[in-house]
C-alpha cells in the first residue's frame, strides 16, 4: 500500500519527465523525424520569431494585469462584506472553462458582436481588427478575464494569514491612506503566499492552446498552437519540427518566468523607493473607484458574455444589426440533447475520476507537512511546464505501451493538472485547522487514524468538498491532454466546443460552451450546498474554521 | 503508362461485379455477420452541423439495420487523424487501431497510400452498392487529385468550387479574376478567403492559380517537375494586389466555410465561397442566410473533386467499416445526403445505373433558389497533383502568415 501510494504520488513527476524525455528523443533522432535537421527546419519556419514573441510576453502580461486588478479590487474593499460579496460573484467564474470564457468574450466584443449591436449605430459590422489581432491583445483580454477570479479567490483564501488588520492599522497610523496602506503593507504579504499560483498563471498563459485558437492571432499563431499543428502533422519530418518546437516552448516558458522574476525585483525596488520618499498613495476615492470599476468590468465580461452565449444557444433568426434575436427556440438544444448527454457523461466520469484520485493524493501530500520540497516536485509538471512540451511525447509513449485512448489513461493525465489546484485549495484550511482538536481526540484515547478520519476530515468537509468540485472543474476544462492522450476516442464537452470554434456556428458554440460551464457550476453548487445540508445541526463546521 | 493503368482499372471496375456476382451474396452475408456488434470510429470533419446531423442519422440507421455502433469522431482536420495512424504504424500497432473509417481525399489520401496506411485489397470495389456508380463517366472517382484510387477508398460525394453573394447587397457579382480584383479594390473590406491549410482556403489558391497559369497541364504533374516559383508567380501577384483591400486589411483570414457563411450573413463580407454547390440553398432553408443569396461560378471553370471514405490498414472494425461505407453509398443514403434540407452534397451514384426505385429517390429532391442548375455550373477543372497543395500552403504561410 505505501508503495502504491508512493508510485501514485510520483506519477505526475514521472509522467512529466517521461514525456519530456520522449520529446527530447524524437527531437534529436533522425528516425523520429528530428535530429539536427529538425531544429534547422524549425528555425526556418516562417514567422517563428513572432510566434515566440507572443508566447513570451502574454504570460507575464496576463499575470501582471490580473494581479494588478486583484490588488486594486482588494484595496478598494480590503475586508468585510463587500469583499465577500465580490468573492461570491467570482467563485462561479472559477467554473467557467477557458474555452467558454474565450467564446463569451468573442461574442461580446467582435465587430458583429453584442456590444456593437447594442450601440445601434452600425448597419453593417465595422471592419475593425478586434478578435485574433496579430499583437495578441484579445488573447490577453481573455486570459485576464479568466485569471482574475482565480487569483482573487486564492488571495482571499490566504488573506487572514497576511494579518491585514494589524498591518493596515500600522500603515494608517503612519499616515498612509487606507487604499494605499493595503497595497503597500498587506498585499506584498499576500503576494508572497500566492507566488506559486502566480507563476503557474505566467507559465499557463503563455502556453495555452484552446484560448489561443479562439482569440489568439493566426498570422502567425502563438508558439503552442503551432507546435500542436506540427506534432499532429501526417508528415513525419514535420513531427520532428514539433518535437523541437516543444522543447523550444519549454525554454520560452522558462524565459517568461525569468522575465517575471526580474519584474518582481523591479516592482519591489520601485515600491520601496516610493515608500522611502514618503509617498502617501493615490486618493482613496481613486482606488475605490478603480477597484469597483475593474471588478464590475470582469464580472460583466464573464457573466454578460455567458448570457450572450445562452441567448445564441436559443436564438431563432438573429441577423446583424438586430440587438436581440427575432425569436427563441429550443430546437437546437433538442437536436443536440443526445450528443450532449453522451459527451457530458464522458466529461463527468473523467472529472469525478481525476478529482477523486487527486483528492486522495492531495490529502496524502498534506498529511506529510515536512515534505514541502517533494510536494513542489510533484506539482511542477502540472503548473509550470507547458502542457505542449511534454504531452506530445507522453502521448506517443503511451501509444507505444498501448495505454492510450481509454478513460483511465485520460484520467491519469488529468490528475497531473488537477492535483496542484486541489493542493492550492486545501493547503490553507488544512494548515489553519487547530491541531488541538485532534490532540483532544488522542487524549481521549482515540487512535491517530481515528482522530484523522473522525475529527480532521469531517471538520474539513467544507474545504474538501470545495476542492473536489474545483478539481472537477479543472478536469472539465482540459483540452490538450484529452485531445492528445484520448487520441480522438475520448470526446468531451471541451474538445467538442474547441472543435466547433473552427466552424463558427454561433448557436452550437453557445450550446456547447454553456454546457461546458453548467456542469462544473453545478458541481461547485453541490459542493457548497451539500455540506450545508449535511451539517445543518453543526453550524460551526460550516464557517470554514476561523477564516 | 498511366493511361494503361487507367484502362486496366476501368476493365477491373466493369468486370468485377460480373465476375464476383455469383458468390458475392454469401460473402457479403458473412461480412454482415462479422460486422454486427462492432463499433466504427469514423473520423470526419466536425465543423458543419448539417454534416454532423446527417452522420447521426446514418449512425441510427446502421445500428438498427446491422447492429453497428457508429461513432463520429469530430476532427478539425483529417491530417490530424492521418498523423495518428502514422504514429500507430510507427509504434507497431498493426491491429486495433483508433480509426476505422476516415473521410479524406487529395493529399491525405496520397500520403496514406504512399505510406501504406490504407487497407489495400481493393475493398471499395467489392461493395454491393458500388454497382450503382459509373466510374467510366466520372474519372474523378478513379483518380483522387491525379492519384490512382485502386479501390483503396470508397467514393462518398462530389464537390465543386462555388461562390455566393447576397443579391440584395450585390446585384451583379464579378465573374472573372480580373473583375474580382477590381471589385475588391473598389469595395475594401468586403472579401476574404479562409487561411490555408484549411481546405477551402487552399482550394481558393488552386482555383486562382488555374485561372492564371499559362499551361494548366503542368499542374497535373508533381510540383518537383515544375519551376514552382515561376508557375505560381501570377497567383502571388494577384493575391498581393488584392490583399490591402481584403476584410481586416488581410491581417486576419476566415477559418473555414462555416465562418465565411457567418461573415456573409452578418454583412461583414459580400462574397463567400464553398466546395458544396448546395451550401447557400441549404443555409437559406435553415435560416442562416437570407433568401436573396445566389450562387455563381467564375467564367473559366471551377475546381471539382470527389471525396472518399477509406479504411486504415490497422482498423479495429474493418468489416463494420465496410458495411458503413456501403450503406453511405446506398441510393437511400446518397439521396438523403443530396437533399438540401439535410446536407446537399451531390451524389457519386450514376442516375442511369439506378433501378426505378433508386431513381425515384433522386427525382423527389427539390433544389433551392441558390443552387445553380448543373448546366450553369460551368466547366469542372481537375485538381492539381497533391504535391502542389503542400507547396502552395507553405508559400502562402511564408508570405501572409509570418507577420508584417
Amino acid at each position: 500500500m505505501p508503495v502504491l501510494a508512493a508510485l501514485a504520488l510520483a506519477w505526475p513527476a514521472l509522467a512529466g519527465l517521461a514525456g519530456l524525455g520522449w520529446t527530447l528523443v524524437s527531437a534529436t533522432t533522425e528516425a523520429a523525424g528530428g535530429g539536427p535537421g529538425g531544429f534547422d527546419r524549425l528555425a526556418a519556419e516562417p514567422g517563428l520569431g513572432l510566434s515566440i514573441w507572443v508566447s513570451l510576453w502574454t504570460g507575464p502580461a496576463a499575470a501582471a494585469l490580473s494581479l494588478a486588478i486583484v490588488a486594486t479590487i482588494m484595496a478598494a474593499a480590503p475586508q468585510g462584506r463587500s469583499l465577500r460579496w465580490i468573492a461570491g460573484l467570482m467563485a462561479p467564474a472559477m467554473a467557467i472553462p477557458h474555452a467558454a470564457a474565450g467564446f463569451a468574450l468573442a461574442f461580446l466584443i467582435a465587430p458583429s458582436g453584442f456590444l456593437i449591436r447594442l450601440t445601434g449605430s452600425f448597419e453593417r459590422p465595422p471592419d475593425w481588427l478586434i478578435l485574433n489581432d496579430p499583437a495578441g491583445l484579445s488573447l490577453l483580454a481573455g486570459l485576464v478575464l479568466k485569471e482574475v477570479p482565480f487569483l482573487l479567490l486564492m488571495a482571499i483564501a490566504i488573506l487572514p494569514q497576511a494579518n491585514p488588520e494589524r498591518m493596515m492599522q500600522a500603515a494608517i497610523a503612519l499616515g498612509h491612506r487606507p487604499g494605499w496602506a493595503f497595497l503597500a503593507a498587506v498585499f506584498p504579504g499576500i503576494y508572497r503566499r500566492i507566488r506559486l499560483p502566480v507563476y503557474a498563471v505566467v507559465a499557463f498563459s503563455g502556453s495555452v492552446v484552446d484560448l489561443a485558437i479562439i482569440l489568439g492571432p493566426g498570422t502567425p499563431a502563438p508558439l503552442a498552437p503551432r507546435v500542436l499543428g506540427w506534432l499532429t502533422d501526417p508528415d513525419l519530418s514535420r513531427q520532428g519540427i514539433g518535437a523541437a518546437g516543444a522543447l523550444l516552448h519549454l525554454l520560452v516558458t522558462l524565459a517568461s518566468l525569468l522575465l517575471w522574476r526580474i519584474g518582481e525585483v523591479i516592482v519591489a525596488a520601485f515600491g520601496r523607493t516610493l515608500l522611502s520618499r514618503g509617498w502617501r498613495g493615490p486618493p482613496d476615492r481613486l482606488v475605490r473607484g478603480a477597484g469597483l470599476g475593474l471588478a464590475g468590468l470582469v464580472t460583466v465580461g464573464l457573466l454578460g458574455g455567458l448570457v450572450v452565449l445562452g441567448l445564441w444557444s436559443v436564438a431563432g433568426p438573429w441577423r446583424f444589426p438586430d440587438p436581440l434575436p427575432q425569436g427563441l427556440t429550443l430546437d437546437r438544444w433538442a437536436e443536440q440533447a443526445g450528443r450532449l448527454a453522451g459527451l457530458g457523461a464522458t466529461s463527468l466520469w473523467l472529472a469525478l475520476g481525476s478529482a477523486a484520485v487527486s483528492l486522495i493524493l492531495a490529502i496524502l501530500l498534506l498529511a506529510r507537512p515536512r515534505a514541502a520540497r517533494l510536494r513542489m516536485l510533484i506539482l511542477i509538471p502540472g503548473l509550470i511546464v507547458p502542457q505542449i512540451a511534454f504531452l506530445g511525447g507522453l502521448a506517443v509513449l503511451m501509444l507505444r505501451l498501448g495505454w492510450d485512448g481509454t478513460l483511465i489513461s485520460v484520467i491519469a493525465v488529468h490528475v497531473i493538472f488537477v492535483l496542484p489546484y486541489m493542493v492550492f485549495a486545501l493547503a490553507g484550511p488544512w494548515q489553519r485547522l487547530d491541531p488541538r482538536h485532534e490532540q483532544v481526540a488522542l487524549a481521549l484515547g482515540k487512535s491517530p487514524a481515528a482522530a484523522f478520519w473522525r475529527v480532521r476530515l469531517p471538520m474539513l468537509a467544507v474545504p474538501l468538498a470545495f476542492a473536489f468540485a474545483l478539481g472537477c472543474a479543472i478536469s472539465l476544462s482540459q483540452y490538450l491532454p484529452t485531445l492528445l492522450i484520448g487520441g480522438g476516442r475520448v470526446a468531451t464537452l471541451t474538445t467538442e466546443a474547441v472543435a466547433l470554434a473552427s466552424g463558427g456556428d454561433r448557436r452550437l458554440i453557445g450550446i456547447y460552451a454553456l454546457a461546458q460551464t453548467l456542469l462544473p457550476a453545478l458541481l461547485l453548487g453541490l459542493a457548497l450546498l451539500g455540506p450545508a445540508a449535511l451539517f445543518r445541526n453543526r453550524r460551526g463546521l460550516l464557517g470554514g474554521g476561523e477564516a | 503508362m498511366r493511361s494503361v493503368l487507367a484502362a486496366l482499372c476501368l476493365l477491373v471496375a466493369t468486370l468485377a461485379p460480373v465476375l464476383a456476382s455469383d458468390h458475392r451474396g454469401a460473402e457479403w452475408e458473412a461480412m454482415l455477420a462479422k460486422a454486427r456488434g462492432q463499433t466504427v470510429y469514423l473520423h470526419a470533419w466536425g465543423g458543419a452541423p448539417e454534416i454532423n446531423a446527417y452522420l447521426e442519422w446514418a449512425g441510427e440507421q446502421v445500428f438498427n439495420r446491422f447492429g453497428i455502433r457508429l461513432e463520429h469522431v469530430r476532427i478539425s482536420d483529417a491530417a490530424d487523424s492521418v498523423a495518428r495512424i502514422q504514429a500507430e504504424k510507427a509504434a507497431g500497432r498493426t491491429v486495433g487501431g483508433a480509426v476505422d473509417l476516415i473521410w479524406i481525399n487529395g493529399e491525405n489520401f496520397a500520403a496514406m497510400k504512399r505510406d501504406g496506411l490504407l487497407r489495400a485489397d481493393a475493398w471499395a470495389e467489392t461493395l454491393p452498392n458500388r454497382a450503382f456508380t459509373d466510374a467510366e463517366a466520372r474519372p474523378i472517382l478513379l483518380f483522387d487529385f491525379t492519384v490512382l484510387v485502386e479501390g483503396q477508398e470508397s467514393p462518398w460525394g462530389l464537390a465543386q468550387f462555388t461562390l455566393y453573394h447576397d443579391s440584395a447587397t450585390l446585384a451583379e457579382p464579378p465573374r472573372s479574376l480580373e473583375a474580382l480584383a477590381s471589385w475588391i479594390a473598389a469595395n475594401p473590406g468586403r472579401f476574404t478567403y479562409a487561411a490555408p491549410p484549411n481546405f477551402i482556403g487552399t482550394t481558393f489558391l488552386k482555383q486562382v492559380l488555374l485561372g492564371l497559369v499559362a499551361d494548366p497541364a503542368i499542374l497535373s504533374k508533381p510540383v518537383g517537375d515544375a519551376d514552382f516559383a515561376a508557375v505560381s508567380a501570377p497567383l502571388w501577384a494577384w493575391l498581393d494586389r488584392v490583399r490591402p483591400d481584403l476584410w481586416r486589411s488581410g491581417r486576419v483570414f476566415a477559418t473555414d466555410t462555416t465562418h465565411l457563411r457567418t461573415l456573409l450573413s452578418d454583412g461583414e463580407i459580400d462574397i463567400a465561397m464553398s466546395f458544396n454547390p448546395a451550401e447557400a440553398s441549404a443555409a437559406i432553408a435553415s435560416g442562416d442566410l437570407p433568401g436573396t443569396v445566389r450562387s455563381f461560378v467564375l467564367d473559366y471553370g471551377s475546381l471539382g473533386n470527389a471525396h472518399f471514405l477509406a479504411i486504415p490498414f490497422n482498423a479495429n472494425a474493418a468489416e463494420a467499416a465496410m458495411v458503413v461505407a456501403d450503406f453511405l453509398l446506398s441510393p437511400e443514403a446518397q439521396a438523403r445526403k443530396a437533399d438540401e434540407a439535410v446536407w446537399g452534397d451531390p451524389t457519386v451514384l450514376d442516375y442511369q445505373s439506378l433501378n426505378s426505385e433508386g431513381q425515384a429517390l433522386f427525382d423527389s429532391l427539390s433544389f433551392g433558389p441558390a443552387t445553380l442548375p448543373i448546366l450553369e455550373r460551368g466547366e469542372v477543372l481537375p485538381e492539381p497533383h497533391p504535391s502542389w497543395t503542400e507547396a502552395l500552403e507553405q508559400e502562402w504561410q511564408r508570405r501572409y502568415a509570418a507577420g508584417g
